[in-house]
């Protein structure tokens, strides 16, 4: 009786973990499949050109030597710092203009607010293609094609809407009862944004920024179309290696592990704000 | 009192506009002019290797890029590759996020690798999916293929938008995981277990209360996607550059072409004007969205 009433006990309890196990294995099975590109392709980086195009294995000798052969042959540091330039050039000045316009949407609203937020937003769907060659044709005319300042430009312009936005729902998020203690003790507006507002949605601002310099960084239609050689970032470095004679995979890899490395960290550390900013408040 | 009110909402209003001023003259700037000057081009006779032609051409560019049989095809790309690349991110970013949902070892980091393909850059995942997954001979799949003792199928010459179907949908897969997992979040686990007391199996609560509750956050995620999707270039252009033939040219990329290749400003304008129309259905009920959210 004792005994049949254990293993009456026991056995739910041994469905509920292995059911869990089941799951776990499941979820992780599910998760390398989705990422097993992005590791495979680390891994390549690794590999010398011969290991990499042999059948897929996972032992190999690692060697940095593809690593070497990306900076010395192409000169992939350059296209870094451009990619650098570009991505936070275009982030600090959205941020710069967009943080007055959100500080007055947030604390000063009048009728239009509302309005001018969402014409905002409508901004950002009007798609790269339909501006192609206006855009082009301005850049060839006043020197800017294949310019940093030039897609710093495009970027800016691209994701001001975003910043707004976000900073906007940042603010707003912020207890009014802080500003007006300010005010009251006499701060002027300028001290007001610099020294209560800036520092306590420092953490806003900051994931704000960050999925600036994400969207821009990864940006390949005006990249690609606005840049030969001399300002090309990493999106337009990578694109090089579609010719045919141009197939290395290692060094493919190689370059392509460092270019997306910082910006996967970023996501990673950012994921959950990134969807305010990218749905535009719609989902919560 | 009126005074004060009166005098106090004019100096608000003038540091409302000084302070927003910036960045609505920007964007006004980007959308007016360059947007006037597609419409302009896309009627003008302008042609970059023919400067002697010029003048206004009325509808001519419109009728020749409607009569233009490139055209049809790339529209019929365009919706394949948006249709299919919708189907595959929301089924497979719902069931990804109910998996994720669920409590299990090390979840955090498995969730945090399922959503890393969205910040790849997209140059880098058309390339590592060309040559690394699906290339004939090396490839992966190719691999995997032979060790099942199957042919090894060469994806890009065979199957070309299909290709370019499953390296989009790899990367905006985790798009809508990202965004459906955050709205799983605000769903009353109250009512779940009140309907698992009643005897309700997981696929019954699945269809009548996680999807209705996701219902919203669904349509934020198709929404988005198609602005974003109807006009993919990248990919195209360093996988298949359109090709073969016309397999995988779309909208955007036959407006480069006519552009960026055959340098006529007056036909690749006037299939901007059609991409703005397309995208801009869309952006109407997406604004209109926000908006009423805006106002909750």
């Amino acid at each position: 009786m004792t005994s049949l009433r254990s293993t009456n006990a026991a056995s739910p309890r041994r469905s509920a973990t292995s059911k869990k196990v089941l799951l776990t294995v499941f979820g992780w099975s599910v998760a390398l499949v989705i990422f097993f590109p992005i590791l495979w392709m680390v891994l390549t980086g690794f590999k010398t050109e011969t290991a990499a195009i042999a059948d897929p294995s996972f032992i190999f000798s690692p060697t940095l030597e593809s690593y070497q052969a990306v900076q010395e042959r192409s000169g992939y540091v350059r296209f870094a710092l451009n990619s650098v330039a570009v991505a936070f050039g275009s982030t600090l000045l959205a941020l710069l203009i967009a943080i007055p316009s959100a500080y007055s949407m947030a604390f000063l609203p009048t009728k239009r607010t509302k309005g001018t937020l969402l014409w905002m937003l409508s901004t950002k769907m009007l798609p790269p293609v339909g501006v192609l060659v206006p855009i082009y044709l301005i850049f060839r005319d006043v020197g800017l094609l294949d310019t940093r300042t030039g897609l710093i430009i495009i970027y800016t312009l691209m994701n001001l809407p975003i910043v707004v936005w976000m900073l906007y729902t940042f603010f707003k998020d912020m207890p009014k009862d802080i500003l007006e203690a300010g005010r009251m003790d006499g701060a002027t507006t300028f001290q007001e944004v610099f020294f209560l507002l800036l520092p306590l949605t420092l953490p806003g601002i900051a994931s704000t920024g960050l999925l600036s310099v994400i969207l821009s960084w990864n940006e390949a239609f005006w990249s690609l179309n606005l840049t030969s050689s001399k300002a090309a970032p990493l999106t337009a470095y990578i694109a090089s290696f579609s010719s045919p004679e141009g197939l290395f995979w290692a060094k493919l890899s190689a370059a392509s592990t460092m270019a997306i490395a910082p910006i996967l960290i970023f996501g990673w550390m950012t994921q959950k704000q990134m969807v305010r900013g990218l749905t535009f408040g719609a989902v919560k | 009192m009126n005074k004060t009110r009166a005098s106090g909402r004019t100096v608000g209003g003038l540091r409302t506009l000084s302070l927003q001023a910036p960045a609505v003259t920007l964007l006004l700037l980007w959308m007016v002019v360059p947007l006037g000057m597609t419409i302009w081009f896309s009627l003008q006779r302008y042609n970059l290797l023919m400067p002697e032609m010029t003048g206004f051409a009325g509808f001519e560019n419109y009728q020749y890029l409607l009569t233009d049989r490139a055209l049809w095809a790339a529209m019929g790309n365009t919706l394949l590759l948006v249709g299919w690349v919708l189907v595959i991110t929301v089924v497979g970013g719902t069931l990804l996020a109910v998996l994720f949902q669920q409590e299990f070892a090390g979840r955090g980091i498995a969730r945090v690798l399922a959503i890393s393909p969205f910040f790849v850059m997209p140059t880098v995942s058309a390339l590592v999916w060309k040559n690394m997954m699906m290339h004939p001979t090396n490839g992966v799949l190719a691999w995997l293929a032979e060790s099942f003792g199957l042919p090894a199928l060469d994806w890009f010459s065979s199957l070309p938008l299909t290709s370019i179907v499953i390296i989009v949908a790899w990367q905006w897969t985790p798009f809508a995981l990202l965004i459906l997992l955050t709205a799983m979040q605000s769903l009353d686990e109250d009512q779940v277990e009140a309907a698992r007391m009643d005897g309700a199996g997981p696929v019954a609560i699945f269809f009548f209360i996680t999807l209705p509750h996701l219902k919203r956050a669904i349509s934020v995620v198709v929404m988005i996607e198609m602005i974003f999707l109807l006009t993919i270039f990248a990919e195209i252009f360093v996988t298949t550059s359109g090709g073969p033939g016309l397999a995988t040219t779309n909208l955007a990329y036959l407006i480069y072409i006519r552009a960026l290749l055959d340098f006529d400003v007056g036909t690749a304008s006037a299939g901007g004007v059609i991409a703005i129309i397309l995208a801009n259905i869309v952006a109407i009920f997406l604004v209109r969205m926000v908006a009423k959210n805006l106002e909750e």
